[in-house]
């Protein structure tokens, strides 16, 4: 056996996530440590690090698709990997992100009521109220939190998916985060 | 006969490190964050063949 250092067991902070998240909404905002921490990695020199060494959820899925053969380990479809699939999906998932920052302004604004709900998929609306308990932060805060959490959720559910059907680490295939700091390294290093 | 070594597809290379933290020799690594490029301790195990995600890693037969 190799030896095991504290970052892999970094898929624990990714089960404590989704279900903390569960009971208050508010600890989405956490996310944005797994948003931040690879594109700031990538940026200062690091590389892929973050999915190479940190990523829980990487983790998460080897352990559920290896060690408990959640995973029929077959080969992704040809499509999934190629550069238009994976660019396409980064792209889709900015407009979805940045749609649900637009929510978060016209709850800011007061042009919208928070909506306690949290979207899977992009369609299905989950009532999710029972993680609300906080009235004491600003409207924006919570919405911004149930919009981030949809982000996260939906992206644990379409990797699971992928997970089941192809190998456990499918999702990293087209993981618009390793597709993002890819793309960094591959600016930073044609400039030299 | 040559002995057989891991290759690894570079243009479909998701640099993921997968391939990494499976290789009991410890000989295949992701440069630059682009891709991963396969050591010369490499003995052809093909556990990095298996783990890979993307599935752009193979075990070809080097001449000899
Ligand atoms: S590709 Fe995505 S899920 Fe995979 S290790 Fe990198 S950040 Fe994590
Ligand atoms: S596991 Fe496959 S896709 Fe990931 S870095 Fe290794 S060769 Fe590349
Ligand atoms: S075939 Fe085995 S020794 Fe060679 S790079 Fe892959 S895991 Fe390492």
């Amino acid at each position: 056996m190799k030896q095991k250092y504290w970052y892999d067991y970094l898929w624990i902070a990714s089960v404590a996530y989704l279900l903390l998240g569960f009971f208050n909404i508010l600890f989405a905002w956490l996310g944005l440590l797994c948003f931040f921490i690879p594109l700031l990695l990538a940026i200062f020199g690091k590389d892929k690090l973050y999915c190479n060494r940190y990523c829980g959820r990487g983790q998460l899925f080897s352990l559920l698709g290896g060690r408990f053969g959640l995973s029929r380990k077959r080969d992704v479809p040809y499509f999934l990997k190629t550069k238009a699939f994976r660019y396409g999906f980064l792209i889709f998932f900015f407009i979805m992100f940045f749609q649900m920052l637009w929510n978060t302004y016209l709850v800011f604004s007061g042009a919208q009521d928070l909506r306690q709900v949290v979207t899977l998929l992009w369609t299905f609306r989950l009532p999710w109220q029972w993680a609300y308990q906080v009235e004491t932060v600003p409207l924006w805060v919570s919405q911004f939190a149930f919009g981030f959490y949809s982000v996260m959720l939906t992206s644990t559910v379409l990797g699971i998916l992928t997970m089941v059907l192809f190998k456990p680490r499918s999702w990293c295939v087209y993981c618009p985060m390793g597709t993002m700091t890819q793309l960094i390294c591959q600016v930073k290093h044609q400039e030299k | 006969m040559g002995k057989k070594r891991a290759v690894v597809d570079q243009r479909l290379c998701v640099a993921c490190g997968c391939c990494v933290k499976v290789c009991p020799l410890q000989t295949i690594v992701v440069q630059q964050g682009l891709f991963a490029v396969v050591g010369d301790k490499c003995v052809g195990c093909g556990k990095c063949v298996k783990e890979c995600p993307a599935s752009v890693i193979q075990l070809e037969v080097s001449e000899p």
